[in-house]
């Protein structure tokens, strides 16, 4: 049985920091499928539209008919753990620096063959497993056996933990704990056993609400920080910056209306500064001192979170400016991605529909509450996800973009879409 | 719809077997280690370079040429020109190949070589790009290479057979009984089945005397017509029967048997004789779990009771049931592509009285099998050949 983390001790600072290595990364084009699906937290494989063979590898044809016809479906992960491997040595300096590693094979109930990295709570062959889908250390979809049942202290599984972001033990910076939304992170944060949680708030000399109940959570500490301010954040980087394993990105301005509504640029130039500059800006500044601690220990920098919106992906016109700049925050969110990488720190993008705010009043239901962003992102967090669309309108507008996003876009020009 | 009979391998000879000593590290590429075996058949031959008018070629390290720009290289202009990148099978396949293009006449003279180098960083990179799904599907789960495959087949044969450790390492121990005579054999001390039992594990089942050693290396051998090679006065065998298979079994959930199991059959029939015929053995042995396999689906033994014939046979050149004669590459090493010629180069000697090392007494017949190209979770090629003593120059 997997023993629980403990508290990692006080770092040595005469030792130096392990560089971050990567597992290897090529993969063929069609193999970027499952990455896709993972990305999301699903284990899907390819599955013939014609004969129904269900097939790993990933191919160009199906193995059985032949057709080129074979869309990703979601695969039940069932199946039979038929042999195993721990592997003493490896070719790679990734794993070179991890052995022992365990493997297993197993053959799904849908079919094919896989090679999975294997949980520790496995129990010998022949037995009953659970694969799913995740991203490892590159970014890149990879198969983990799970035991059948749920154990005690499973997520702690020292293999497991190299493709999650679990933020027990870890330290986490929130940008923004004036918002609803901010708090309720923090608080999600607190019970899900982060060690220190670092709280931005703008303007300090006003007071807002719920803020002073959140620095009564003994592991909260407050700091002044403004991210339309360079060197706010630079001084808040060199405070805690060499500390942060997760950051959490919820600064954000919103305003309704589109562009008719309003005279000048002066709110949507908010937009911009907060919601894209902002991110910018934060990024120049943590980024480089996170990607230094991709390999730190047990409790590593593992994780950038970005609070975006649905509207980044396709224009919401009755919030028009607000999408806009949530749109470019998206694009230079991919950007920071490639640059994450090398360092192996997942950058999670959350999706949410409209949440239940000031700003979103006059929006009808449903309305996300901020306790269920909150959740979804400690969710993503526990489990490797790099993508999230947190309640239905969110999980709404994924499927009709997939579905087509040119109509859609019709659509929301007509007035729907919320 | 029944399928032809096979036209038979008459009136071919297979000749000069050459090794060029193999060493664990080269500065050379794969072009020159290729070069030192054609250089060295034509040498050990007689032969004059422009009389070979056909050329068969495997080499993993040849990249970014293939067999055509080998060619130019080497000043070579065969009439007939093949390229076998199928590893471990690559042997037996180009006698296959040669056998047939002399039988036609579409060549006369067909020098087949293998060979590869091995710099200190090459194997971790032809393991890391081996093949598609290699990359996407394998390599990214540890990155063991076959070790970590080979690892996932033995625990399985292990664990529904009963088979263990010990049977392995019988295996072993007697094939590096059999290197120790072979002068070009990498490994050149005795191994107890104590070293064996407790070297140090790689991937669990499998310990450092399982794995097969990388190193660089070539070998060749010369396909011509029995007249030619009488004319020439060179020693040489026969080929009785051949067989390939690729991708036997495909819904098998993991590799407990090879496509030998499928063909065996065809096999002795068309070389005219059985298991219990045969001399000695050279199969492909890049981990003994795949010997093993070998001799149940070439018929040695019924399938799942190979442990019995390893405790009743000794697998030594001076005991019974010969295996690996010069040692096989878990002691002789393996070089690459010119893995899946070793047994076959080592057979030829032995059929034609040229043997380096230790002589199988009266050999008349051997058989040659081969196991290639770990593409996923399995190894995709499989062949054999039943060779025979040729008449005597």
């Amino acid at each position: 049985m997997t023993a629980p983390l403990m508290r990692p001790k006080r770092k040595n600072p005469v030792v130096k920091s392990r560089e971050p290595t990567l597992p290897p990364w090529a993969r063929s084009r069609v193999a970027l499928g499952m990455t896709a699906a993972a990305a999301e937290g699903r284990f899907e494989l390819q599955r013939c539209a014609r004969c129904h063979a269900v097939q790993y590898p990933p191919r160009e044809a199906c193995h059985r008919c032949l057709s080129d016809d074979l869309p990703w479906v979601e695969i039940d992960g069932g199946g039979a753990l038929i042999s195993q491997t721990t592997l003493l040595h490896s070719h790679d300096l990734y794993f070179r620096e991890r052995v022992p590693w365990r493997l297993g094979m197993v053959q799904l109930d849908a079919g094919p063959t896989v090679v999975v990295h294997l949980h520790g709570d496995v129990t010998e062959p022949p037995t009953r497993v659970r694969v799913a889908a995740k991203l490892d250390k590159a970014g890149m979809a990879v198969l983990v056996g799970f035991p059948e049942k749920e154990r005690a202290h499973m997520a702690d599984d020292r293999q497991l933990r190299e493709f999650t972001c679990n933020p027990q033990f870890r330290r986490v910076f929130v940008t923004d704990g004036k918002t609803a939304t901010g708090q309720a992170i923090v608080r999600a944060l607190a019970t899900a056993g982060a060690d220190l949680i670092w709280v931005g708030h703008a303007e300090p000399w006003k007071a807002a609400p719920g803020l002073r109940a959140l620095a009564d959570i003994p592991q909260v500490t407050l700091l002044p920080l403004d991210v339309t301010d360079h060197r706010s954040i630079k001084e808040v980087a060199s405070q805690v910056g060499p500390k942060v394993d997760i950051l959490i990105n919820t600064a954000e301005y919103h305003r309704a209306f589109g562009i008719s509504a309003r005279q000048g640029t002066d709110i949507a130039r908010m937009e911009m500064d907060v919601n894209y500059l902002g991110l910018l800006r934060l990024a120049q500044e943590f980024g480089p001192i996170m990607r230094a601690r991709g390999a730190d220990g047990q409790s590593s920098a593992v994780a950038w979170v970005n609070l975006l919106s649905i509207f980044a992906l396709s224009n919401f016109p009755a919030h028009g400016t607000y999408s806009a700049s949530k749109a470019a925050a998206l694009s230079l969110a991919q950007c920071l991605r490639a640059e994450m990488r090398p360092a192996g720190i997942r950058v999670i993008n959350v999706f949410p529909g409209p949440i239940d705010d000031e700003w979103n009043q006059l929006l009808p239901p449903p309305k996300l509450a901020p306790d269920a962003v909150a959740t979804a992102i400690v969710h993503a967090l526990r489990e490797g996800i790099e993508d999230v669309y947190p309640g239905d309108v969110a999980q709404e507008w994924r499927s009709r973009l997939r579905e087509g996003a040119k109509g859609f876009e019709r659509e929301l020009a007509a007035g729907s879409g919320t | 719809m029944k399928t032809r009979a096979r036209a038979d391998y008459r009136g071919v000879a297979v000749a000069v077997p050459v090794t060029v000593p193999y060493v664990r590290y080269s500065n050379r590429s794969a072009h020159w280690w290729i070069a030192q075996a054609v250089s060295g058949l034509l040498t050990q031959s007689g032969l004059d370079k422009s009389v070979v008018d056909g050329v068969c070629v495997s080499g993993f390290l040849l990249f970014p040429d293939t067999a055509v720009g080998l060619m130019q290289h080497l000043g070579l202009s065969p009439r007939w020109l093949d390229h076998i990148p199928m590893g471990g099978n690559c042997g037996v396949v180009a006698l296959r190949r040669a056998a047939r293009a002399v039988q036609s006449g579409d060549a006369e003279v067909v020098v087949c070589v293998a060979g590869d180098t091995n710099h200190v960083d090459s194997f971790r990179q032809t393991v890391a790009s081996f093949s598609q799904f290699a990359r996407d599907a394998v390599y990214p789960y540890g990155s063991g290479g076959p070790n970590a495959s080979f690892a996932f087949l033995t625990d399985y044969v292990m664990r529904t057979t009963g088979i263990t450790r010990e049977d392995y390492g019988k295996l072993c121990v007697a094939q590096r009984a059999n290197a120790l005579s072979y002068p070009h054999a990498l490994f050149k001390k005795p191994l107890t089945l104590g070293q064996y039992l407790n070297a140090r594990p790689i991937a669990e089942p499998l310990h450092l005397f399982d794995c097969v050693m990388p190193c660089a290396g070539a070998e060749a051998f010369l396909v011509t017509t029995e007249d030619r090679a009488r004319a020439m006065g060179l020693p040489y065998a026969t080929i009785l029967g051949t067989i390939e298979r690729h991708n036997a079994f495909p819904e098998d959930p993991i590799q407990f048997r090879g496509g030998w199991a499928l063909d065996r059959d065809d096999l002795y029939a068309q070389a005219n004789v059985g298991p219990r015929d045969i001399d000695f053995l050279q199969v492909y042995d890049d981990y003994p779990v795949i010997t093993a396999m070998q001799l149940e689906d070439l018929g040695f033994c019924a399938k799942g009771d190979v442990q019995s014939l390893i405790r009743a046979e000794t697998f030594t050149i001076d005991g019974t049931l010969p295996l690996n004669t010069s040692g096989g590459q878990l002691s002789v090493g393996q070089a690459g592509a010119a893995g899946g010629y070793l047994g076959l180069v080592e057979a030829v000697r032995q059929l034609t009285g040229q043997a380096l090392g230790q002589a199988v007494p009266d050999a008349e017949i051997g058989l040659v099998s081969g196991f290639g190209m770990i593409n996923y979770d399995r190894g995709l090629c499989s062949g054999a050949a039943v060779l025979a003593r040729g008449v005597r120059a």
